[in-house]
């Protein structure tokens, strides 16, 4: 009797046991239904964007929002990228808080204005998955190693200052090959910088043989063909297409072989030193004495512009005359940027772009509060409504002016300018806004 | 490589065959382009001239010697480099990869010399005196970076197996790379202006002055080298330890002595080599003397290292192919982005001459423990 008690009681419990897990099961099933595809708890995100696809960042309290900045603040081609990572700074101060979390850009991360340098310091970035984007980078050839890896991570990446088509689209609605989903730029694409400079040296100087030099980079093979491209479909005849060695010295061999088309007008958007070299060797070439010389915004920057050789020069580049524009999110003027700029670094900005790489940093930060909600006194930062934000931009009012993206990241002005050097190094801020063409598809 | 050069008689091997099969390939390959060239020259409409190359233009006789005397500029500064690399190797048997950084050492010198004087406005009045005293100053430097280098780096590793100094030669070049960079930071810097005689073409043989003066100073500098190697007590010491160390020492020649004299001397031609690249490109930058030292010792290879005529004529040979090899052989073949090629055109003269000459265009001087 006592063992049919006692048998018949663990009977029971082993019944109850069942009966409790079995409702635990279908809880769970029922929950996990009822959640993200990751299994990621979401939490009480009111108007928070995303659907917690790419993952969910959570910031402790007392820890900052990780954002970086990655540009070429070193070698050559620092002046280009110094004056957009100094505006990261600005912007990230001038934003303050989101959601009562400070931003944090960390150690400014050098591109190097290369592949190599793009890719090593990308894999730097993604091995802390706390960052959430990254404004950069300067040159084109760096982000087209650079943006597979951080977009891959489930990050952003904005550059203020690529412009090569090959990272967006031919604007006509296809994917350039170098196109990752989760790269955006306020800078302008080349193909309108291309097409800005054809149509100056056709229709305004009247020259209708010219030629061009790349050095292989995206960026100067990019907007050298471009601006091929358009100067035929102007009705032009390119006389000449060729290449040089970023670390080439003596031009006369590639300027003879330029020469032997007798263009009127050589277009060479590539960077210092070479393009130094390329201005004070091309007056000396048999063949290229009287050749009008044209340079792009790689070349725009006081320190080119001061040079004895570049003197007459005309460079295509961003319409950087900002004049009263206002950024929308922190109400910075662009006077009042470049005095601010100046107040912290002793210096004008060296080169163009500054004001992209503002926006682009505002962009950011204005992605980031949109998709982050706090729960209890964690911030979570959903990474597909980053994207889902940028996405979205449509008439956002930034230095630049308004700021629309497309499908493949394009968010940037299509104004371009010419401007012409006037000469001397005392004049080289002066030349800078010296616009002698305008052009807006 | 010349031990390894097949024996009279011997039974020809697949190396040997090889060889034979590249060096046909090659002055195939040349000649071709040559005669691409000169058909182009004749008339463009030659079928030979359009047979690989359709949109073939040739070049005028004005383009073509300005190709010609960018070479030897070129090459001329390379010649120069390529005599340190000769000398120390003939006296010490290494490569001191740190040389070509040495020269850019000359060229910063020149540089921050140079803007002194034009701040005090000496460059402007008194040109030829102040491009005479930055030489000056640069080969001081430069003897000295080289003499303290010597001591510093090279003379506690004399007697090891020759790849350690080889190895520290590299960490030298890395360490005046860094050192330029911390003290006058990665951006290039410019030379001032130089006056229109310098910078504008001369009716003289159509060559700027620039050119004219890297010319005439590479070839008085290899004259005075010469003299001094040849003629000189020391000159003679540096022969004779070059010939065999142990035996000049025991006829009573200071080999510590005679090794610092030739770092002075190989540093001195990369600085005069360094002040002569500032006033033809007017900019510099740490990296300045990577490639011209590799170049520079290709050249001292391609003219027979340890032999001082011969450094200057693989300079010279180097510094023409790649001016006119592009264009003078590769172009007409059809071949794309030939500009982008130079360095290519320059390593493959390297080549080229060790398929068909070993030892060099002059031969090799090895020190007695490589002739063993």
């Amino acid at each position: 009797m006592d063992r049919l008690k006692i048998l018949g009681k663990t009977t029971g419990s082993r019944r109850a046991f069942t009966i409790v897990f079995a409702l635990l099961a279908v809880f769970s099933l029922l929950a996990a239904s009822c959640g993200n595809d990751d299994g990621v708890d979401i939490g009480d995100r009111g108007t928070a964007m995303g659907d917690g696809s790419l993952g969910i960042v959570e910031v402790e309290e007392g820890d900052a929002i990780q954002i970086r900045s990655l540009e070429a603040i070193t070698g050559d081609v620092a002046f280009f990228g110094l004056p957009i990572d100094r505006s990261t700074q600005i912007a990230v101060a001038d934003y303050g808080q989101i959601h009562g979390f400070d931003v944090d850009t960390g150690t400014s991360l050098d591109d190097l204005c290369s592949n190599d340098g793009g890719q090593a310091a990308a894999q730097i970035i993604v091995a802390d998955e706390d960052v959430v984007g990254v404004i950069g980078t300067s040159c084109s050839g760096a982000a087209v190693a650079a943006a597979p890896l951080i977009t891959n991570a489930g990050m952003v990446l904005i550059s203020g200052g690529n412009t090569s088509p090959a990272l967006t689209s031919d604007l006509a609605g296809n994917a350039g090959p170098n196109y990752s989903v989760g790269y955006y730029r306020t800078a302008h694409n080349d193909l309108y910088q291309g097409a800005a400079m054809a149509k100056f040296v056709f229709s305004e100087l009247g020259i209708s043989e010219a030629a061009a030099i790349h050095d292989g980079d995206p960026y100067t093979q990019g907007l050298a063909q471009a601006f091929a491209d358009a100067f035929e479909r102007e009705g032009g005849t390119v006389t000449g297409f060729s290449a040089v060695n970023k670390d080439d010295t003596d031009m006369v061999p590639v300027l003879t072989e330029i020469a032997s088309g007798s263009p009127g007008a050589l277009f060479f958007p590539i960077f210092q030193p070479a393009g130094d070299f390329i201005a004070d060797q091309a007056p000396g070439v048999s063949g290229l004495e009287n050749t009008v010389l044209l340079a792009a915004d790689g070349l725009l920057n006081t320190n080119y512009l001061g040079l004895p050789q570049t003197a007459g020069m005309y460079f295509s580049g961003p319409d950087q005359r900002f004049g009263e524009n206002v950024n929308q999110s922190t109400g910075m003027s662009a006077v009042d940027f470049l005095g601010e700029y100046e107040t912290r670094y002793g210096e004008s900005p060296a080169a163009p772009f500054w004001a992209h790489g503002y926006d682009a940093t505002v962009l950011l930060l204005d992605a980031i509060k949109a998709a982050s909600w706090v729960e209890s006194g964690t911030l979570k930062i959903d990474r597909q409504g980053i994207r889902d934000y940028l996405n979205g931009v449509r008439g956002f009012q930034g230095l630049i002016g308004t700021i629309n993206c497309d499908n493949f990241g394009d968010c940037g002005s299509s104004k371009i300018t010419v401007v012409e050097n006037i000469g001397g190094e005392e004049n080289a801020e002066t030349s800078i806004s010296n616009v002698v063409f305008s052009y807006e598809p | 490589m010349i031990r390894r050069a097949r024996r009279r008689g011997a039974p020809r091997t697949g190396v040997d065959w090889f060889l034979t099969i590249m060096r046909v390939a090659a002055v195939t390959v040349i000649g071709l382009g040559l005669l691409a060239f000169i058909a182009q020259e004749i008339n463009t409409d030659n079928p030979f001239a359009q047979w690989a190359n359709p949109d073939a233009t040739g070049l005028t006789g004005a383009q073509f010697w300005g190709l010609i005397i960018s070479g030897v500029t070129q090459g001329a500064m390379y010649g120069l480099i390529a005599l340190g690399y000769s000398m120390v190797y003939g006296v010490l048997g290494f490569i001191n990869f740190a040389h070509g950084e040495v020269f850019m050492v000359g060229a910063m010198t020149g540089m921050i010399t140079s803007n002194k004087l034009a701040d005090a406005g000496l460059w402007e009045s008194n040109f030829v005196g102040s491009l005479v005293f930055i030489m000056v100053v640069s080969i001081l430097v430069c003897s000295l970076t080289a003499v303290i280098m010597e001591r510093v780096a090279y003379r506690p590793l004399r007697g090891s197996p020759r790849l350690i100094p080889l190895i520290t030669s590299i960490g030298v070049s890395f360490f005046l790379q860094n050192a330029s960079v911390v003290l006058l930071g990665p951006a290039a810097k410019a030379y001032p202006d130089v006056p229109d005689w310098i910078r504008n073409k001369h009716t003289f043989l159509d060559i700027e002055g620039a050119k004219i003066l890297v010319i005439l100073v590479a070839a008085a500098s290899m004259i005075c080298l010469y003299y001094f190697v040849e003629r000189t007590k020391s000159g003679k010491a540096m022969r004779a330890v070059a010939e065999d160390a142990e035996i000049a020492a025991l006829m009573g020649i200071n080999v510590n002595r005679t090794i610092v004299k030739v770092f002075a001397l190989g540093g001195a031609m990369a600085g005069l080599a360094g002040i002569l690249w500032g006033i033809l490109f007017r900019s510099v930058i740490h990296t300045t003397g990577f490639l011209p030292g590799i170049k520079a010792f290709s050249a001292a290879v391609v003219g027979g290292i340890g032999h001082l005529g011969g450094a200057m004529a693989g300079g010279l040979s180097i510094g023409v192919a790649e001016s006119v090899g592009p264009l003078v052989i590769l172009e007409p073949l059809g071949v794309s982005g030939v500009s982008q090629l130079r360095d290519a055109v320059a390593f493959a003269v390297l080549i080229g001459v060790l398929l068909l000459r070993p030892a060099g265009l002059f031969g090799e001087r090895l020190p007695a423990e490589d002739r063993t």
